[in-house]
């Protein structure tokens, strides 16, 4: 049986999350600050009664800045070494099912991209890139200080 | 005692359960390292439980099982086909005495010694015992409580499905609020709110307990281990309310025992020998436990032989443990973290209480299952301390809320010391070079912004904020500024993600009652990033007193200029406190100087009668537990230590000795001295004074009392009649009858102004100062 995608746009560019990884896809509407945190936490949620910390895709990959001011954004929840997480992205746009496994990108990507890939999949709409949800939850300035 | 043994049984039955398979295929295959090893452990655990519970006959089939396996784990012995059917035999036999353990009934008839013997090299192989099988299903005595045992998990689900209830009804109320509704409905909706927060409570409580009821047991195991072996041993016990997941508590309730039988065993020396090396004869064990950040913390400190790092790397080195070259470079501390390998101790006699400290691997093993950590230190000729750091996972922390730039945060109530205002009258708040500092009833502390650590912008003038005095575990107070205080509530704590415990300021997150989540702070990181220094302080210093600490060279003195202009000093724990009287309170009376000071007459030192003129006097109040005497001086120049070494004087006088104290010579009074010279001919200062309290009030009946009568009054109620020095009454109360003084608290932690003179109930420095000042001025 073929892998499973979840195609979500971060940045305007579409790419794939492990399915199995995700939880569930949920729109926040609270979202509490964590002064001092790196960057790309974007703060806290709650979803029934458990934690999410918040991360910021966009900085994440260093594109710049999730747009929060409207209230409502798209995440997707994933738990990650016992800790559950709400990715912020632009849409979640389907399921869709792995057509090949991961292929390494051989053309050169954005330095953020490039941090958090694993390499690219084949799909019905086409290829997309496959993004490690655990690069994406530590983040630029982890990824620097290792 | 009936609820340890359930608990024994009850684990033993577990680990019966899972040994079945392990022994099955260790019978198949018995080179199997891992195998032999639960095998062990669960023997080694029995054995541990039964000293402690008193069924000789299982720890001796235990300990003799234990002994074959020690010698084929050390590679002495190999396990052989017969020595694997008498260990069977005797984990049968085990498990048929814990089925009658558990049924209330006597010990199955029979007698042990030939299975024992069957465990020795080259005994025949014995037939497997008839009766060799675990007795199942046994009905229970029906007089013990009902208990089942239930899956954390399960637990864990219905915890979480209460949460969900509780932000369901937070959502129906709002609801409710926006529409109109009859009375009846809102009736209704009362009760079921009140009854989800029972339940709550009830359904949180399942998985907490305080670590009190794993300390309950130590006393007593600590007084019959240290008679089993001759020795003597006093325990302290510290931190009984810090609160645990009951899961937890039951995961250190093993490795713990262990900890403690090692240090009772191998580590407290017997009376004999701690005389010979110079210490009390008396062993001093301290348990204390509290929370630290997001972890509670659990100290074993013995006063005993300590841990020979040098000879735990010989050892390793004889097992084959460590390589020569590795050994070399080794620190000292992971020289002491070798005690945790397994098959190493350097006790040289076996005894049957802890072994040959295998205990060790097996705590280490069993509290990194519990993502915890274990740590030893070690001096030599001084002691051990092992230090269990285990999760606060799911720890309700009592906490207060704080907002700061409108967002919410939670403190740990164990680190606050008090609460002002910082405008409020005894506060004054400065900053110098950048640097805050708060003024609290005289006492400087750091202060830090709570705006400024965060970065966050705070719309509250900073005279109108509020102080939160905190001492975090093991530092010093500072000060902490917040723009609000909300609410003091219970939270349920869960450690936070990595990318936010990285910022060294939390502890975790918690929910509150709307659904949000709210930060938990961890004080001392607080400090740490705003920039306070904070001091660790020793527990040694109270831990380890008389004289073999005459030793030890740092003692905090007063420095202080006497009136004839001599730099001296005297010990700080001898100063009750500083008194200003008229000189002309200072009199010749009965054959010395004596000096009045409220009515009570002191003897006075430190000064001949001519040196008073008409102005004031200043001078200490020295106590020795039951005298007092006053010491004149002229001016208070320093706190200091002394460091250095102690000139004695050549006779026994006032002064003991001179040292150097900050860089000059200082004299040392003898405090000693003084009392035997002063002291001697005084009769004791007064009889019991008396104080007054509400009868029908329970908050000063509980929670007052206590503190009254430690600070020796003699309490009475309202129906006394006769004379009472001091009076205690709410604020607002009438005072009836002959009083000499009169307290009043208030409930408000704010005053009502500068006039009132009322104190706030928890304000405890406050409360114990107005005791004494009340005391001391006693019929003025």
């Amino acid at each position: 049986m073929n892998e499973l995608l979840l195609v979500v746009t971060i940045g305007g560019e579409r790419v794939a999350l492990p399915a199995a990884a995700v939880e569930s896809v949920v729109e926040l509407d609270t979202l509490i600050p964590v002064p001092r945190a790196a960057p790309h936490v974007a703060g806290l949620s709650a979803l029934r009664s458990r934690v999410l910390t918040v991360i910021d895709c966009m900085r994440s990959l260093e594109l710049g800045t999730s747009d929060c001011s409207d209230g409502i954004r798209e995440a997707a929840v994933v738990e990650f070494d016992g800790h559950h997480y709400a990715l912020i992205v632009d849409l979640v746009e389907d399921v869709v099912e792995a057509m090949s496994d991961a292929q390494p990108m051989r053309a050169a990507m954005g330095e953020g991209w490039e941090r958090v890939s694993l390499g690219m999949v084949d799909t019905e709409t086409g290829p997309l890139l496959l993004v490690d949800v655990a690069a994406l939850i530590a983040g630029a300035a982890e990824a620097k200080a290792a | 005692m009936d609820d340890l043994i359930a608990d024994f049984v009850a684990e033993c039955r577990e680990m019966l359960e899972a040994l079945g398979g392990e022994i099955v295929a260790w019978e198949a295959e018995p080179d199997d390292r891992a195998r032999l090893d639960s095998i062990f452990r669960f023997v080694h655990t029995v054995k541990g439980n039964c000293g402690f519970f008193e069924f000789p006959r299982l720890e001796a089939l235990s300990h003799a099982a234990e002994d074959a396996l020690a010698d084929v784990r050390a590679g002495r012995r190999h396990p052989d086909g017969h020595l694997v059917s008498a260990v069977l035999a005797i984990i049968d036999r085990i498990g048929e005495m814990i089925a009658a353990i558990d049924a209330g009934e006597e010990m199955p008839a029979g007698d042990d010694s030939a299975l024992i013997q069957a465990l020795a090299p080259g005994a025949e192989t014995i037939a497997a015992p008839a009766s060799a099988t675990v007795v199942e299903g046994q009905p229970r005595a029906a007089s013990s409580p009902r208990t089942i045992r239930l899956s954390v998990e399960l637990l864990d689900r219905v915890m979480s499905t209460v949460s969900d209830m509780v932000l369901a009804r937070n959502e129906l109320a709002r609801r409710l609020r926006e529409s109109p509704t009859e009375v009846a409905v809102d009736g209704a909706f009362e009760r079921l709110s009140a009854i989800i927060a029972d339940m709550r409570d009830a359904i949180t409580r399942t998985r907490m307990q305080r670590i009190e009821n794993l300390f309950v047991g130590l006393p007593r195991m600590v007084r019959d281990l240290s008679a089993e072996l001759g020795k003597q041993v006093l325990v302290d016990i510290e931190g009984g309310d810090v609160e645990l997941d009951r899961e937890m508590i039951e995961m250190i309730r093993d490795p713990l025992t262990h900890i403690i039988r090692n240090a009772i065993d191998h580590g407290i020396e017997t009376p004999a020998e701690r005389l010979k090396s110079g210490k009390r004869e008396i062993g001093i064990l301290a348990v204390s436990a509290r929370q630290s950040g997001n972890q509670i913390l659990i100290d074993i400190h013995d006063d005993g032989r300590g841990i020979d790092g040098k000879k735990l790397v010989a050892k390793a080195l004889d097992v084959g443990l460590l390589e020569r070259d590795e050994a070399a470079k080794l620190s000292p501390r992971e020289q002491l973290a070798l005690v945790f390998e397994a098959g190493l101790s350097t006790a040289k006699e076996v005894t049957s209480i802890s072994g040959r400290g295998v205990g060790m691997d097996v705590v280490r093993s069993n509290v990194e299952r519990i993502g915890g950590i274990v740590e030893v230190d070690s001096k030599l000729g001084q002691g051990t301390r092992m230090t269990l750091r285990v999760p606060l996972t799911l720890t309700i922390i009592p906490a207060l809320t704080v907002s700061i730039a409108g967002q919410h945060f939670a403190i740990p109530r164990s680190a606050i010391e008090e609460i002002v205002r910082a405008n409020g009258e005894s506060v004054t708040l400065e900053h110098l070079g950048g640097a805050g500092i708060a003024t609290i009833r005289g006492r400087r502390v750091p202060e830090v912004s709570l705006s400024d650590i965060l970065g966050l912008k705070s719309e509250v003038d900073e005279n109108d904020r509020r102080l939160i005095v905190l001492r975090p575990a093991g530092g010093d107070l500072y000060a902490l500024s917040v723009d609000r205080i909300h609410d003091h509530e219970e939270l349920v704590v869960k450690p936070a993600a990595p990318a936010v415990m990285a910022t060294g300021l939390y502890a975790g997150t918690t929910l509150a009652d709307d659904g949000s989540p709210i930060l938990l702070f961890d004080p001392a990181g607080l400090a740490q990033v705003g920039g306070v220094k904070l001091e660790t302080q020793e527990r040694s210093a109270r831990v380890a007193e008389g004289p073999a600490t005459a030793a030890s060279k740092s003692t905090a003195v007063l420095l202080f200029r006497a009136l004839d202009g001599s730099r001296r000093a005297l010990r700080l724990a001898v100063v009750d406190r500083i008194e200003e009287v008229p000189a002309t309170a200072i009199k010749k009376a009965a054959g010395q100087l004596r000096v009045q000071v409220g009515d009570a007459i002191l003897p006075l030192a430190g000064a001949s009668d001519a040196e008073f003129g008409d102005g004031k006097v200043r001078l200490f109040r020295l106590n020795d537990g039951a005298h007092e005497i006053g010491y004149a001086f002229a001016e208070v120049i320093d706190f200091a230590t002394v460091d250095n070494d102690i000139i004695h004087a050549e006779w026994a006088g006032e002064i003991s000795g001179v040292s150097l104290i900050n860089g000059e010579p200082a004299e040392l009074v003898d405090a000693h001295w003084l009392f035997a010279n002063h002291v001697g001919v005084m009769a004791r200062t007064a009889e019991q004074m008396i104080c007054r309290l509400p009868s029908d009030d329970p908050w000063m009946q509980n929670m007052l009392r206590p503190i009254v009568e430690a600070a020796g009054y003699q309490v009475v109620g309202d129906e006394h009649e006769g004379h009472a020095d001091l009076v205690i009454a709410a604020q607002g109360d009438e005072v009836a009858g002959d009083a000499g003084k009169t307290i009043w608290l208030r409930t408000d932690p704010d005053a009502a102004g500068k006039k009132d003179e009322s104190i706030y109930r928890y304000d405890r420095a406050g409360l114990l100062m107005a005791l004494k000042t009340a005391g001391a001025g006693r019929g003025k």
